[in-house]
């Protein structure tokens, strides 16, 4: 657990960033983490365990499938893709976080 | 469908565990060895990139425990180790687990069994269709109880009542089998031609009785019950219009009655012909005939009793009524179901009440054992929880734990309940209704497992929370030295479970006192060395001076059976569930009557009273020049003399019973009053006359014996001599005098068996309780006592302190336990006989009793407690 709250994915949003990171290309589980952290400048840290419990979580309602391979450095690596129906939650779960950061924002907007 | 991409995947990951487990372990290693690279391309060190994956990210293991935590299968797993772990440890204590299962069983399994009967007898409907408006109906006496209906009245109300459906009346019929080795005598009835229709039932195969046949003269016929069809006619298949012979007479079947056919009415009966009434001569102004109807559809019982109380209030000069069938008190509609369960139900409520608080005392028991558990775990817990084990973890391993040891009891508490329940049919009264419909339904099966979890639950919790609230280095403690704990807890457990044994054994002190008292009381004749038979003679031949004569040769076969010291017919017998009432005038014959009201009426032959034992007060008995004399003599109770002569002798005065045409009889003897109805029934008013000096000769009469010496006459001999005068009479009900005795009591005895094994039960479970509790804290105050010897004090203090503090949880208890008792014995009043429900005998007795039992309890522990070496236990630990 780590004391920096910078760090810490906004509850619930992680599996927003998983399926967005995953709509560009195929990646294993570093990749995504990787991925999540450089786009979001470095204000979102993906910890493992946070983050291959929800891969396997969606893996398991349909949003993702996935497939062992051989890495350049002749390692195995899960990598996972995204599904149609993972497109489909991705949609959903942006146009529904839209709809909340722009209340949040609105509502700040007013209070100042 | 994603459910089922969970079940699969996760039961693919239970299936192939290891490989699951390798491809989690390569996944989060790929992981961090990404990371750990990516640092040493940027120019760290290896060991420095791994230092500083590890503090960004966090080690292998808790990746791996997040992910476990994740996934059903999961779950199932860590169940699995949590039940296999709760397995080791109860194994581990065998006699504790041993115990709180054996406890728990006893409980639910008592509970489950007396509550699956009291559910099918009082609360489940009547196997019939729309059982609810299933009614009796009934005339009213002049003492206010029920009387049967005569054919007259049920004529009116067929006539002119609205409120039934259907409306039969029937009475019982013992027809005499022909043809069959032994001479068999069949339980039937005889029954009006609604009479199935009314309970709503079809005969299995062929047909019901038709209404046009049931007229005097009509077509002789009979409906086969299911188990005469199977046991005297083979199940044969083409039973129905063969012709049979009762009473030596041609009936045709008609009809069988499926096996499913409860006759709740009568529930011996297994053949039925057509009632066919006799309505000349007056005859239809008996009160012989039970009545049986069903409303119609939505109407209210107290709708219907409000039409025939009118229909008894406003005579209609169509039917004329004769002065003892006026209907003046009215009528009465009484709902079936609870006719048939109005006798039985305060004994049974009784013991589902008893069961009730053993069930109680089970769940108090085993709480205090597992509390006792919990803190003898409390060390083991606290250290689990210092060594990291989340307080989730452990409730749940705790409750996984109770509940498998309710899990275990459960089971073993249904098959318990399997076996009481078989237990109840075979044992219960005969006279118990529906007894042989009992049986465990899912009902109460899941409510029984549905307490055993709550208990399991409940159980596990507490001690789970108690045990885990704190991780204090006092705690930690306990793993290896014994401090004071709290006791207030048990000690309150304690006192409950005291007081609720006492309940129960004042409960079952009262009823034994009862069941005592009606068995010492003076029942009017001597039961033992006696025996009885009812020998029956029925069809065409026997008209009066034919069965007169045919009894008068058996009674002297009988005289001359070896063993016999005397013999004698008499149409009813005490306690036999005969109860034959006539009305009885009393004073001359100029119209001043003295006194007017029903006696139990005997015909007798001479020998009635040597042979019963029943005392004569006054006068003299029968003998034979009233045999042969015209002059009609009578012998009358002891309380018949007393309250009907008006205070005149008894002696000489005349009395009338019978047709009113007949000469009165004089009255020449007084005996003792004989309980006739029950033993608990006192001052039965009784004329007894000579058989050949009645109106009629009965059909069916008892014989009794009584022996010479010990060994009586053997039953065959008996028989054997009776045959020899007709070899087709049936004899049944042969028993002894003592057994129609403790008959009469069965269902008594048998309240009072259930709560008194209910009531020693408590008893043992507080005397257990009891000795847990003490033994526990004489153990974990053994420094204590080491200090207090010590210190100078003799053993015998050390025993008198452990000793005094069980005897005040004990005095505590009793205390609450009369109290409680005091007001809860009230329900029981109904059942009681000569005693008060504050009868200081019983209270005294159960007081001392449990003094007695808990000091025995108490005294093992406390000599421990003397014992104790304080050298060994200054040191120890």
């Amino acid at each position: 657990m780590s004391s920096d709250p910078n760090t810490d994915v906004i509850h619930g949003t992680l599996d927003l960033l998983i399926l967005k990171t995953l709509s560009l290309e195929p990646l294993h589980g570093f990749g995504i983490a990787r991925r999540v952290e450089q786009i979001s400048g470095r204000v979102f840290k993906v910890n493992p365990g946070s983050l291959l419990t929800a891969l396997k979580r969606l893996e398991r309602s349909g949003c993702l499938e996935s497939e062992w391979r051989q890495t350049e450095n002749s390692r195995r690596a899960k990598y996972y893709a995204l599904t149609p129906a993972g497109h489909r939650q991705l949609e959903v779960e942006s146009a529904e976080w839209n709809r909340r950061s722009s209340a949040v924002q609105r509502l700040l907007a007013a209070e100042s | 469908m994603s459910w089922w991409r969970h079940l699969t995947a996760g039961i693919e990951a239970l299936a192939r565990r290891t490989e699951t487990e390798r491809d989690e372990r390569d996944e989060i290693q790929h992981f961090l060895e990404e990371a750990a690279a990516e640092y040493e391309a940027r120019g760290w060190t290896r060991r420095e990139a791994l230092r500083k994956v590890r503090l960004e990210f966090g080690g292998e293991m808790q990746a791996q425990a997040r992910l476990r935590d994740h996934g059903w299968e999961n779950l199932v797993e860590a169940l699995w180790t949590d039940l296999r772990y709760a397995a080791r440890r109860l194994r581990g204590e065998p006699v504790v687990a041993g115990v709180t299962v054996l406890t728990l069983a006893v409980g639910l399994g008592a509970a489950t069994a007396i509550f699956s009967a009291v559910e099918t007898i009082l609360m489940q409907p009547l196997p019939y269709p729309d059982a609810e408006h299933v009614v009796s109906v009934w005339d009213v006496g002049e003492d206010g109880a029920p009387l049967e209906l005569t054919f007259g009245t049920f004529r009116e109300l067929i006539e002119r009542s609205h409120s039934f459906e259907a409306l039969a009346v029937f009475k019982p019929w013992q027809p005499n089998l022909s043809g069959t080795e032994v001479p068999l005598r069949l339980i039937g009835q005889s029954v009006s031609s609604g009479y199935f229709e009314t309970l709503g039932v079809r005969p299995e195969i062929g047909r019901d009785f038709r209404p046009q046949d049931d007229r005097m003269g009509g077509p002789r016929e009979v409906v086969l019950g299911h188990s005469v069809w199977r046991d005297h006619f083979g199940s044969d298949p083409e039973i129905v219009e063969k012709t049979i012979q009762l009473d030596e007479r041609d009936f045709v079947v008609i009809g069988v009655m499926p096996a499913s056919f409860e006759n709740l009415l009568s529930p011996e009966a297994g053949i039925w012909s057509s009632l066919q009434y006799d309505m000349s001569q007056g005859r239809a102004w008996g009160h012989h005939l039970r009545a049986v109807g069903r409303l119609r559809p939505g109407l209210q019982l107290s709708a219907a009793t409000r039409e025939v109380e009118e229909i008894a209030a406003t005579p209609w000069s169509d039917f004329p009524r004769p002065q003892w069938a006026s209907l003046d008190r009215g009528l009465r509609v009484v709902r079936l179901h609870d006719e048939i369960t109005a006798l039985v139900r305060p004994a049974l409520l009784a013991i589902l009440g008893a069961a009730g608080l053993l069930l109680l005392i089970v769940c108090v028991n085993v709480t205090l054992l597992l509390l006792a558990r919990g803190v003898r775990r409390r060390g083991e817990l606290a250290l689990r929880r210092a060594l990291g084990a989340g307080r989730k973890r452990l409730i749940r391993q705790l409750l996984t734990e109770s509940l498998l040891l309710a899990a275990i009891g459960a089971v073993l508490g249904l098959v318990f309940a399997e076996l009481g329940i078989h237990g109840l049919v075979s044992l219960g009264p005969s006279d118990l209704p529906r007894i042989h419909a009992v049986s465990m339904n899912s009902t109460v099966f899941a409510a029984g497992l549905g307490l055993a979890v709550l208990v399991g639950f409940a159980f596990g919790l507490v001690p789970a929370l108690r045990a885990t609230e704190t991780t204090s280095h006092r705690d930690l403690a306990y793993a290896s030295s014994r401090l004071t704990g709290r006791r207030g807890l048990p000690q309150a457990l304690i006192v409950v479970e005291v007081a609720l044994a006492v309940v129960l054994l004042v409960g079952s002190g009262l009823l034994l006192r009862s069941l005592e008292g009606l068995l010492g009381v003076d029942m009017g004749f001597e039961p033992d060395r006696a025996q009885t038979m009812q020998v029956l003679v029925s069809g065409d031949r026997f008209d009066n001076r034919v069965t007169e004569a045919f009894f008068a040769r058996s009674l002297e076969a009988v005289r001359s059976v070896p063993g016999a010291a005397s013999a004698a017919f008499t149409s009813q017998l005490p306690l036999s569930g005969d109860y034959d009432v006539y009305g009885v005038r009393f004073g001359s014959e100029d119209g001043v009557e003295s006194g007017e009201g029903g006696m139990f009426r005997y015909t007798v032959s001479t020998g009635y009273f040597e042979s019963m034992g029943i005392p004569l007060l006054r006068g003299r008995t029968f003998d034979r020049r009233d045999e042969v004399g015209d002059h009609r003599v009578a012998i009358v109770s002891e309380s018949a003399a007393r309250t009907r002569l008006g205070g005149l002798d008894p002696i000489g005065q005349p009395l009338r019973v019978g047709p009113a045409d007949l000469p009165p009889y004089t009255i020449v003897g007084v005996v003792a009053d004989v309980r006739q109805a029950s033993l608990a029934l006192g001052d039965a008013a009784a004329v007894y006359v000579l058989s050949g000096q009645w109106h009629f000769a009965d059909d069916v009469r008892s014989l009794v014996v009584r022996s010479a010496g010990d060994e009586g006459p053997q039953p065959a001999d008996l028989r054997a001599a009776i045959w020899s005068i007709d070899s087709n009479r049936p004899i049944v009900r042969a028993a002894s005098l003592r057994e129609l005795v403790n008959r009469s009591v069965g269902e008594r005895r048998f309240t009072w068996s259930l709560v008194q094994g209910f009531s020693v039960a408590s008893l043992f479970l507080a005397a257990a309780g009891l000795y847990g509790v003490l033994a526990a804290s004489v153990d974990q105050r053994s420094r204590e006592w080491g200090i207090r010897s010590a210190m100078g004090a003799s053993r015998r203090a050390n025993v008198a302190l452990v000793l005094r503090q069980g005897l005040a949880l004990t005095a505590l208890g009793t205390t609450c336990g009369v109290v409680v008792a005091v007001v809860i014995t009230r329900g029981l009043v109904g059942m009681l006989y000569g005693v008060s429900n504050l009868d200081p005998a019983t209270y005294v007795g159960v007081v001392a009793l449990l003094i007695a039992v808990a000091t025995l309890a108490c005294g093992i522990p406390a000599l421990r407690a003397g014992r104790v070496d304080p050298v060994t236990a200054l040191r120890a630990e």
